[in-house]
């Protein structure tokens, strides 16, 4: 700071002269403090892109297109015999209920008085590969609806699925094989006249992966209910081992080299890649013990695992936040220190314990590479399983890695279902984490 | 007897003993629960224990290591001659298990009787179609000494679980006679069945240890099995990376290290200066209501699930870069010809990176101790000067070990290089080329039908444990330097 000289020019609102040097520290206090708030605002930005991304490319996957038509179940074609024998019935193949959509077609466009010049096996090609089976398997559920018409709504193909969400375009599908432009005029007017539309896709939700011919017939339910299982399984074995590890390390063991090495060895687990875990799992429970490969027990171990460290690292600072005052008084009532522990310590520590219980399952649900290595990815799964020894034992696939099986298929119309299952996923995890959350700003004391 | 009955059994007879053993402790004291050593329910627990804990011990025990004793003892059966060309005795060995299964299933089922099987008298060219039926496809047509093996298997099975069913009921009669008859007013129930339970949390407590065992055992047989068929000179010090599953293969982890290393330099790249400021700025700059909204926000990004970046990555992040650097595009360059390379893995890791470095940053910077920053004020810096030439400097040990956790995490991310990095392995220093990681390879070595006994499988087990090893290190390096620097202010 230099002397305070008479002011040159008044009035001045400070006595102090700024100098060239204050300018250029306070310039570099500014550039400091602005470089601070920029890396805080990118931050920001990266996570608004990624959630516009998610929600833009995904919110697709929830709705699907559908076709509604009237479908006559000729006997003549279904049931040759007339005696609604199911056998016979079921010789009758996916083929054999081709004619009928193409029936069906020709007949709707000439009640809405749609001139067009495509062949009816065009039109019926606007369909998901999958309608006919979805016809047959009517059929077959209700024998008594042949020789009727019945009002049916088809799943639409990709393509057209996709040209009404705007991914296809009458360019883009310039060499596309499986659909035309004709197609797509076709489709303008069906949709014009309502056969067409677009509604909320509950199947998504609930069905099962399909075959990569088949995009708009995919769904995560199944990798949902693998999910669950695997969950369940690191719930019942993480929570109780965590728990039990920590009240050991915290409560009883002694200081010596043996619990060094243990809680050592703890924090590291903690930062071992995840797909080691992937290995450990591969060559213990399925090459050592020949648990069944692609099981959600098998991926519900290795997940425990994975996240024991986790929970036992939240457990302790738990138990370590309830204060000596509360075991002392206990022990001077006269408790064992094993009571002290179990009655008094454990109940105040709970909330804790379960918020980091919430977060380490969180994590585990999310947890992709280990179970690439334990077979649960690939087209596996039709059905739910129907019992609790089906859930964890049958192969199954779980939500990260059905999402990862979609992003590696050719058919962008997969990428759409892909972060179709992200949004499903994230809304489990986010309404775990406010749980766990909710459950700290309620339970957790301050002592 | 099914394992899940005898489980049961078990369950039943401790929960009776539960009550018994009670009954049995307040009768002894005349019904009076003053007169007895410890409460009631101690006798019960001890009672319901001694049951439970030995008996279900073995059943864990037996089931974990019989099917591997009896596969040992049936190799034997299968002659050398049998084993295909390209096969191995693994290969046969889980056939003749999916036999000895598929068998079981049949019998159960009544496709074929228990009478025939035991007199190997099944038609083998039937057999196949006939366990098809049931549900167990196999490959290839059943050779003699597979079903030979598959119905020794059986029998042993079948032995071993009649044994086992015998010793646990043994065990659980044992038991529930042997602490029930100390029940008495003067046993102290309570001390022994609160050193079983310490006993309990010590096993708990163990299991930690157990499963790092299990992870290098794991890896460093196989590792074995691995440099027993392939030459550690040419994995460690070769320079290409070539599986090739007719055999003759080059692997060398050199150009997946190169790979792995320049990934995690572009994460940290990304990650480090954002991370850092973000954290200058949170703990001396915001005001409580910015750093209650924004610290929370940016912890999102570390909880979202790397299948999420990896998606991101190969879908939005590689297709943008590329129609900036790739031909035709924004900048009339062609320097990129896939979306898939070095740069796109890498700031996309780095974004997912940034909270851990930020929040640990955080936690390291507010350790630092007020007095610091208000000598420095008091000689008349300005807050960054404060921050520049005194706090970070005191806080450096602690930010270089956030910095290490960082890349000993970015070096073992799996999804994210699975999904954005590409498969292609050279040692190129263009950020804009393709390259492959170690965890890209582990996952494809690895997924698929691999034969464990060929080194293009087994090469996953030396990659894994050299990744193991090399995250290990950093680890350990930065827990150490965070630890040290913790004590300097305690």
């Amino acid at each position: 700071m230099t002397d305070a000289s008479i002011p040159k020019s008044a009035p001045k609102t400070s006595i102090h002269e700024i100098d060239a040097r204050t300018k250029k520290r306070n310039a570099a206090e500014t550039r400091f403090k602005a470089y601070g708030i920029a890396a805080i605002a990118a931050g920001l930005m990266i996570l608004a892109v990624l959630l516009v991304t998610i929600i833009g490319n995904g919110r697709g996957a929830f709705t699907q297109t559908f076709v509604t038509l009237d479908v006559e179940l000729l006997e003549s074609k279904l049931d040759k015999k007339g005696n609604r024998n199911l056998d016979d019935i079921k010789k009758v193949s996916t083929f054999g209920y081709a004619p009928l959509m193409k029936e069906a077609f020709t007949k709707k466009i000439e009640e809405i008085g749609l001139e067009t010049s495509l062949k009816s096996k065009k039109m019926a090609g606007i369909l998901s590969k999958s309608a006919a089976a979805d016809l047959r398997n009517f059929v077959i559920a209700d024998v008594e609806q042949i020789g009727k018409t019945v009002e049916f709504t088809f799943l639409a193909n990709s393509r057209v699925d996709g040209y009404l969400k705007g991914r296809v375009t009458r360019e883009s599908i310039a060499n596309d094989k499986n659909i035309s432009v004709e197609q797509l005029d076709f489709v303008d007017a069906l949709l014009e006249a309502g056969v067409i539309e677009k509604r909320f896709n509950i199947d998504f939700i609930i069905g099962a992966d399909a075959s990569d011919q088949r995009p708009e017939a995919a769904g995560i339910g199944v990798a949902m209910a693998g999910s669950f299982f695997m969950m369940m399984v690191v719930l019942a074995l993480a929570l109780p081992i965590g728990v039990a590890a920590s009240i050991y390390l915290e409560e009883f063991a002694p200081k010596n080299w043996i619990t060094d090495v243990i809680e050592v060895n703890i924090s590291n687990l903690a930062a071992v890649p995840s797909i080691v875990f992937g290995i450990l799992g591969l060559a213990v429970f399925i090459n050592y013990m020949h648990l069944p490969q692609s099981a959600p027990l098998v991926g519900g171990l290795v997940l425990t695992l994975m996240t024991l460290p986790t929970i036992i690292i939240s457990t302790r600072a738990s138990l370590k936040a309830v204060p000596p005052s509360i075991r002392d008084a206990a022990l001077g009532l006269g408790a064992s220190k094993m009571q002290s522990v179990f009655h008094h310590v454990l109940p105040l520590a709970a909330p804790g314990i379960l918020t980091g219980t919430i977060i380490g399952l969180a994590q585990a649900l999310g947890e992709t590479a280990p179970l690439l290595l334990i077979g649960m990815i690939g087209f596996i799964a039709s059905n739910a399983p129907s019992g609790i020894t089906e859930g964890l034992l049958s192969p199954n696939s779980a939500m990260p890695a059905q999402i990862y099986e979609w992003a590696k298929r050719a058919d962008p119309a997969f990428y759409e279902r892909a972060w179709g299952g992200i949004i499903i996923l994230l809304v489990f995890l986010i309404t775990m984490n406010t749980i766990a959350v909710i459950l700290r700003r309620r339970f957790e004391r301050r002592w | 007897m099914p394992v899940l009955w005898l489980v049961l059994i078990i369950l039943a007879v401790s929960t009776v003993g539960f009550f018994l053993g009670r009954a049995r402790a307040l009768s002894s004291a005349g019904g009076d629960s003053r007169n007895l050593h410890s409460l009631p329910s101690y006798y019960g627990t001890n009672v319901a224990f001694s049951v439970l804990v030995p008996s279900l011990l073995v059943v864990a025990l037996w089931s974990l290591f019989q099917p591997t004793l009896i596969g040992n003892a049936v190799e034997s059966l299968i002659p050398q001659e049998t084993i295909a060309e390209g096969a191995s005795l693994d290969l046969v060995m889980s056939d003749v298990r999916r036999v000895a299964d598929g068998l079981g299933v049949a019998i159960k089922q009544g496709v074929i009787s228990a009478e025939q099987v035991a007199n190997d008298r099944i038609d083998l060219t039937d057999l196949r179609s006939r366990l098809g039926e049931v549900g167990v496809a196999l490959g290839a047509e059943i050779q003699p000494a597979v079903l030979t093996a598959a119905n020794a298997y059986r029998a042993k099975t079948a032995t071993g679980n009649l044994i086992m069913t015998s010793i646990v009921l043994l065990l659980v009669v044992t038991g529930f006679a042997l602490s029930y008859g100390k029940t008495d007013k003067d046993y102290r129930a309570r001390n022994v069945v609160e050193k079983g339970i310490l006993v309990l949390l010590m096993a708990s407590a163990s299991i930690a240890i157990l499963t790092t065992i299990g992870i290098v055992l794991s890896m460093v047989f196989e590792t074995k099995n691995f440099f027993g068929l392939h030459s550690w000179t040419d994995f460690f010090f070769g320079s290409t990376w070539a599986p090739n599953f007719r055999g003759d293969s080059e692997l060398s982890i050199l150009p997946l290290l190169w790979g792995t290393l320049y990934i995690s330099l572009v994460a940290l790249i990304v990650a480090v200066p954002v991370g850092l400021f973000a954290a200058i700025y949170l703990a001396e700059y915001a005001s409580r209501s910015v750093r209650s909204f924004a610290k929370p926000l940016l912890e999102i990004l570390a909880g979202i699930p790397t299948i999420v970046y990896g998606l991101f990555a190969l879908i939005t992040f590689g297709p943008f870069l590329l129609k900036i650097f790739g031909d035709g595009g924004a900048l009339g360059v062609d320097w990129m010809s896939d979306a898939r390379a070095v740069a796109t893995a890498g700031i996309v890791m780095g974004v997912m990176l940034i909270p851990f470095v930020s929040s640990l940053s955080d936690d390291i910077i507010n350790s630092v101790p007020q007095s610091m920053r208000d000598g420095s004020y008091g000689l008349g810096a300005t807050k960054s000067e404060t921050i520049k030439q005194v706090v970070l400097p005191a806080a450096l040990p602690g930010i270089v070990g956030a910095i290490l956790l960082a890349a000993s995490r970015a070096i073992g991310e799996t999804m994210i290089v699975v999904m954005g990095a590409g498969a292609i392995a050279r040692l190129s220093v263009n950020p804009l080329d393709a390259l492959t990681t170690i965890t890209t390879r582990i996952v494809s070595q690895l997924t698929g039908d691999g034969d464990f006994s060929s080194p293009e499988t087994l090469v996953a087990f030396a990659l894994g444990l050299s990744l193991f090893v090399l995250t290990l290190g950093l680890n350990i390096l930065a827990l150490y330097i965070v630890r040290k620097y913790r004590e300097q202010y305690e």
